[in-house]
């Protein structure tokens, strides 16, 4: 791994969506506005917003950035240009670690604006700091970037990659303790979510929202959360091969 | 030079592509120094061969070396640069961004950028998005790209496809500077009549060597008159017949052509 060569990805990376301003705006407006709706939605009732407000702080970033990486990556596999760096001087980690940084920086702005507008604007209750909120989505956010990383190598067009979101992350969704507290599911399912990543993911937003400092439990959650995003990472590096048939 | 060992030596390579065997026993040398020129009809296993030599194509047997090294080896990926028939750049930056990104993923001066721009003629259209371009212009800066670490051998691949008669001269003479530096080049075409441009020539065809040798000889040892013709005679001369078994040929390469 070469410090230069995954900066000049995550440079490359970022320079490539800045010209894709319709997509920048998607980004960072879209959760903003799905929040706002669904302040709305529960028009003068905060005990809901306020219970059903932080999971999605950590769902939209994570959906997001799933999407928009597995895209992009099998973007790069198909046009030939990971072929031509991988028969460059480049470590698959730097291309890896590049990608994970460069969506990481776009999940930065984009919790910052989702943060701001929920606690700030809309009056979410929140005990935890700020910082730490942030910190959690931004977390969830490159967590997103490695599972669409890993999966974009089992997709051969973009239209399938876009199928892995419904496949991969719904039932995620499901499971993670937003319509049925996690406890309350059969017991089978309730297995299931213990080894789903976003489980943790809704688990540390809850914990940030309840105290004000970082419990064990949130620090559980946090460690899962990363772990599994560099699990996905080495997972996906184990999906890039010099060579092919 | 001539007495120097190959830029490129390859063994007895077999390589099998989607159940088809599309090289079934390949075995060549590339001189150090020369521009090679990889000739064959389209199909016939030139961008396999290419891919083989560069390290990116699984092999089912035989050897490739290269500089004295494994085809692929790490030590080569700074010695060997690489242009795809399609070009292998990123539409959506400008050929600048593109070049930049390339020299800092290969530790290359950043000067390196104006100086490949120049070699491939697209000064003009340094802050253009490669989206933008036309098919030629994209595969220059593919080639540009290639140029960039100033690698010991480079493979390419179509790289004149789609360019006009003047580019096309343009780019032979700068192969040829290339040559002349010290540095290998293959270049693949299925076009015959950039045969002549070569210094030494590799005709494939059905995944076999079907002759090897400078342009003047190959035509002296046919009596054709150009490339082609001589491509035809070679054929003829040698019975060429798909085995229809398998698909492959039953007949051995010819004898090389002495020069």
């Amino acid at each position: 791994m070469t410090p230069r060569v995954t900066l000049a990805v995550a440079g490359r990376v970022l320079a490539q969506l800045r010209r894709d301003h319709r997509t920048v705006a998607m980004l960072l407006v879209v959760p903003c506005v799905l929040l706002a709706l669904l302040w709305w939605m529960f028009d003068g009732n905060a005990g809901i917003f306020n219970s059903v407000g932080p999971p999605l702080l950590a769902i939209f970033p994570f959906i997001v950035m799933f999407l928009v990486t597995s895209v992009t990556t099998l973007r790069e596999r198909s046009s030939g240009t990971l072929e031509r760096l991988l028969s460059m001087p480049m470590g698959k980690a730097d291309l890896l670690l590049g990608y994970a940084l460069a969506f990481a920086a776009v999940a930065l702005a984009q919790s910052l604006l989702a943060v701001g507008l929920t606690v700030g604007a809309l009056g979410m209750d929140v005990q935890g700091s700020v910082l730490t909120l942030t910190v959690v989505s931004v977390l969830n956010a490159v967590l997103g970037t490695a599972l669409g990383l890993f999966v974009s190598a089992f997709a051969e067009t973009e239209f399938q990659a876009v199928q892995f979101m419904p496949a991969l992350v719904l039932p995620q969704l499901l499971l993670c303790g937003l319509f049925v507290p996690r406890d309350a599911l059969p017991a089978v399912l309730e297995a299931v979510s213990d080894v789903l990543p976003l489980s943790y993911a809704v688990a540390a937003m809850r914990e940030v929202q309840a105290a004000s400092s970082w419990t064990s439990d949130l620090v559980l959650d946090v460690s899962v959360i990363g772990g599994s995003a560099l699990l996905a990472l080495m997972l996906g590096a184990a999906t890039l091969r010099r060579r092919t048939a | 030079m001539a007495n120097k060992s190959p830029a490129v030596d390859i063994s007895h390579l077999r390589v099998v592509r989607g159940g088809r065997t599309v090289l079934p026993d390949l075995s060549c040398t590339i001189p150090p120094g020369q521009v090679t020129g990889l000739l064959g009809p389209s199909g016939g296993g030139k961008s396999t061969l290419i891919r083989a030599i560069v390290g990116v194509q699984k092999v089912q047997g035989g050897t490739v070396e290269v500089l004295g090294q494994p085809a692929g080896s790490a030590a080569l990926r700074r010695q060997v640069g690489y242009v795809t028939q399609a070009p292998s750049v990123y539409a959506d930056l400008t050929v600048t961004e593109n070049l930049r990104f390339f020299a800092r993923v290969l530790g290359a001066r950043t000067a390196a950028v104006g100086t490949v721009l120049d070699q491939v003629d697209l000064g003009h259209y340094a802050d253009s998005l490669v989206g933008r371009l036309s098919g030629g212009q994209r595969s220059r800066v593919s080639l540009a790209v290639a140029l960039l670490g100033e690698p010991q051998l480079l493979v390419l691949d179509e790289p004149t496809v789609g360019l006009d008669p003047v580019l096309r001269r343009d780019l032979w003479a700068l192969f040829h500077d290339l040559a002349a530096k010290g540095r290998t080049l293959l270049v693949s075409s299925h076009v015959m009549d950039e045969a002549d441009r070569c210094d030494r020539l590799l005709l494939l065809r059905d995944g076999q060597v079907l002759a090897e040798g400078t342009p003047h000889a190959l035509r002296e040892a046919t009596g054709a008159d150009d490339i082609e013709s001589a491509f035809l005679a070679l054929i003829n001369r040698v019975g060429w017949q798909p085995d229809r078994q398998n698909g492959t040929p039953v007949r051995t390469r010819d004898k090389e052509v002495a020069p």
